[in-house]
């Protein structure tokens, strides 16, 4: 189990959920992707893109406008 | 029916490239399918050298408007049209260029960025990726 970091603090749209899928396909099973970043509907549109692809939402934190979303793979 | 978008890219100004782009590459990472028929003017941006060449399709202003578009797209950090297509390429999107449309202009194999480009079609190949598709758009 490896924990794959994907930062993309400051990035716009689309690049938050090309980078997340991106990682995705790096991610074995049973790793877990933990994306930071600070675009306000990337927050909203990483959740919706999961369901899609058949993942799992660990976590969602939020602190002052850097949101951090933890998904196992 | 697959969970595919397949758009056609006919309009080479730079605003509807980056719209073209950016859709597909959402599609993509929601864990769609994405293919992009380059046509007519689109297929100018497969040009080596030429993929940040269009004009803006409205205040374009002899370059001026595309000049302050661009100027305040990089203080939004937008991404480059160039990291879009590495992007939508690394996700497995699929390009055809248009066959007629290199015929008209003129355009030799190439003269294009081949190693994007995964088929060299005619409507057919368009018809048969938009039946695949529950989402097709003309751009």
């Amino acid at each position: 189990m490896t924990d794959i970091r994907v930062d993309v603090r400051g990035e716009t749209c689309p690049v938050p959920l090309v980078e997340t899928r991106k990682a995705f396909r790096k991610a074995s099973p049973g790793d877990t992707v933990e994306v930071v970043g600070t675009h306000p509907a990337s927050r909203k549109e990483i959740p919706m893109a999961l369901k899609a692809l058949g993942l799992k939402l660990v976590d969602i934190q939020e602190e002052e406008s850097v949101w951090k979303i933890r998904i196992g793979v | 029916m697959a969970d595919k978008t397949t758009i056609v890219v006919h309009s080479g100004d730079m605003d509807k490239i980056y719209s073209a782009l950016i859709i597909a590459n959402g599609a993509l990472s929601m864990g769609m399918e994405a293919s992009l028929y380059f046509t007519f003017w689109g297929l100018e941006r497969l040009i080596k050298g030429k993929l940040e060449k269009g004009a803006l399709s409205r205040m374009h202003m002899f370059g001026l408007g595309k000049w302050m578009i661009q100027r305040r797209m990089r203080a939004a950090n937008v991404a480059s049209l160039e990291k879009l297509l590495q992007d939508f390429k690394e996700l497995d999107g699929k390009i055809i260029a248009c066959e007629m449309t290199m015929q008209i202009m003129g355009i030799k194999k190439e003269d294009l960025r081949q190693d994007l480009i995964d088929e060299y079609g005619a409507i057919g190949a368009y018809i048969q990726e938009a039946r695949e598709s529950n989402m097709t758009l003309f751009i």
